[in-house]
């Protein structure tokens, strides 16, 4: 495959995240490098070789279903930016 | 000897003994944190830590013994920053994690949290946003990373033993840099539960202590099965200290060749050598080794851990916690720009990076081909292990570097991970045990550790080893 360039400004909006101009510069010098490195894998043959997600032999353990305690709200809220009526206030979303 | 640099069992004894209090060791951890430079904390509650120990049991296996916890560890009712200015005066732990929930019931008291690289993506703790560490034994260097404050205040006698968390050698690296033991126990040995997530098929929380046998005597209590973290196993957690010192006669130690190539800085590769002889004098026999993937090793860290990281840190969005901007035109700008304000550099790369790994039209090429580049390294490391016992290395290409190298150098800082990395992608247990020291070019003595890795669930025979290379180092 040819050697990529990442287009940081396009990827910065998928991740939701504003940068600079001075940003997007020095970044996008640093991921070009980084990306020139990580083509090595390339090379690798991965014929018939399986991926592998996480390492330990664990497949899906599901518990009973039954309820349990767990944080109150007033606990979870204490955190919030913002909250009023037991609830995290953020900017309208929808339009009405 | 003052208590500040006493181990956990020695200052277990007299506490049993009645010969000190929880209290007395909290006094003098507290007047050496005010004396010293090293900034391996970035607070400490003393009052609330006294006031645990009043009711602590002292008959439970660590009783009495203050603790420091690396800040991406929830601890009820502190502040967990992960070193970040996202979560600066805006996050206070609802719960605790259940190493520190263990912690506690074997009358362990958490104090301080620890600086760190912001959400554990470093090598140096220099992307703290929140306060900088030297290495205690040249304030011109960095302690390494992430976990460097865990180590810096062991090495500095302002903290008995910590935890710390090694997701790429984050535990291992800043141990040898500082000159302590660092256990990264086996993934799936100790829940993550409540451990502010970087890469979730990666990551382990493992102590940093002054002796093998404190690290195990803190294994035994965090190890074990915890059905908050479906990724934690099963298996029995047996008394890790049994046996450490019952020798290694007979044990197969093998030496990869990739591993013992030129980039090694030779004095550091002088010690290494020194400790191997020991170890074979004391009964061990050496055998070479080959890891033929080694060379993909950190290529296919970069991928894996920015792509998990770019899922995990989507949560620091402003919502729910953490620094929000003020007046957001529309939700899109809150989460664009509180990350944006809230977020240093080299995370910020790494969530790029993760992102595009992941993203459409690449996801094959990179991320699925990592994946299977992983299992790879795996089978490497299972191969081995028919072979011997444990795998010897360097912890680090080099002793702790100078304050600023390779700032601007995101790609160097990386490479030089390549001996601590495979660990996490395989997910066996590793540590680092000090080995001696060489003379830096400025002229200071800069400790080297050794690395042991053994096959996952290894870690008796692996502490046992280290028990070993410990005792060669002492004599």
């Amino acid at each position: 495959m040819n050697k990529e360039q990442i287009d940081v400004r396009y990827v910065a909006n998928l991740a939701r995240m504003d940068l600079s101009e001075e940003e997007c510069t020095i970044f996008q010098g640093q991921l070009n490098a980084i990306l020139g490195y990580i083509e090595k894998l390339q090379d690798v043959d991965i014929e018939g070789i399986d991926p592998t997600a996480h390492n330990s032999p664990v497949f899906a353990g599901l518990r009973e279903d039954t309820s349990r305690p767990a944080l109150n709200q007033d606990d979870l809220l204490r955190n919030a930016p913002e909250s009023a009526l037991g609830q995290i206030r953020v900017p309208k979303v929808v339009d009405a | 000897m003052s208590l500040n640099t006493q181990t956990i069992s020695s200052l277990r004894e007299q506490l049993i003994a009645g010969d000190i209090s929880p209290a007395d060791i909290l006094d003098s951890l507290a007047e050496n944190i005010s004396n010293s430079d090293v900034g391996a904390y970035l607070g400490h509650d003393l009052d609330f830590a006294k006031h645990e120990a009043t009711s602590v049991d002292l008959t439970k296996p660590l009783g009495g013994i203050p603790i420091g916890i690396k800040d991406n560890i929830n601890v009820n009712g502190q502040p967990c920053s992960c070193a970040s200015s996202f979560l600066e005066n805006a996050y206070s732990a609802p719960y605790d994690a259940t190493v520190i929930r263990k912690l506690r019931e074997a009358g362990a008291i958490p104090f301080g949290r620890m600086n760190m690289d912001e959400f554990a993506m470093g090598s140096t703790t220099e992307n703290s946003a929140l306060g900088k560490t030297v290495n205690p034994h040249d304030a011109c260097r960095a302690p390494g990373g992430s976990s460097g404050g865990s180590a810096a205040a062991v090495a500095s006698n302002t903290a008995i033993a910590t935890l710390g968390s090694d997701t790429g050698g984050s535990i291992r690296q800043p141990a040898s840099h500082c000159g302590v033991v660092g256990l990264k126990p086996s993934y799936g040995r100790i829940s993550r539960y409540g451990l502010v997530a970087f890469a979730s098929s990666l990551d382990q929380i493992g102590p940093l202590t002054r002796s093998v046998e404190d690290a195990a005597l803190v294994l035994n209590v965090i190890a074990g099965h915890d059905p908050a973290d479906s990724t934690s196993l099963k298996q029995d957690v047996p008394d890790f200290t049994e046996g450490l010192s019952d020798g290694i006669q007979g044990m197969k130690l093998g030496l990869p060749k990739e591993y013992f190539g030129d980039g090694i800085h030779p004095a550091v590769r002088e010690k290494i050598d020194h400790t191997v002889k020991g170890l074979n004098a004391a009964g061990a026999e050496i055998v070479e080794i080959s890891l033929p993937h080694t060379e993909y090793a950190v290529a296919t860290y970069y991928i894996l851990a920015t792509a998990e990281a770019s899922s995990n840190l989507s949560r620091f969005d402003g919502i729910r916690y953490g620094n929000r901007v003020d007046k957001p035109d529309d939700v899109l700008d809150l989460y664009r720009r509180s990350r944006a304000q809230g977020f240093g550099p080299e995370v910020k790369r790494r969530i790029i990076l993760g992102t595009y790994v992941l993203s459409s039209g690449y996801y094959d090429a990179y991320y699925n081909r990592a994946q299977k580049v992983r299992t790879l390294i795996r089978h490497d490391f299972l191969d081995a292990y028919k072979k011997v016992d444990a795998i010897i290395s360097p912890v680090s290409p080099n002793a702790a570097p100078l304050l600023g190298a390779d700032k601007d150098n995101p790609l160097q800082q990386y490479l030089a991970d390549i001996y601590t990395i495979s660990a996490n992608i395989a997910g066996i247990c590793g540590i680092s045990v000090p080995c001696g020291a060489i003379t830096s070019e400025t002229g200071s003595n800069l400790p080297v550790g050794l690395q042991i890795l053994g096959p996952s669930m290894g870690e008796q025979s692996l502490l046992r080893i280290a028990r070993a290379a410990e005792l060669i180092q002492q004599s």
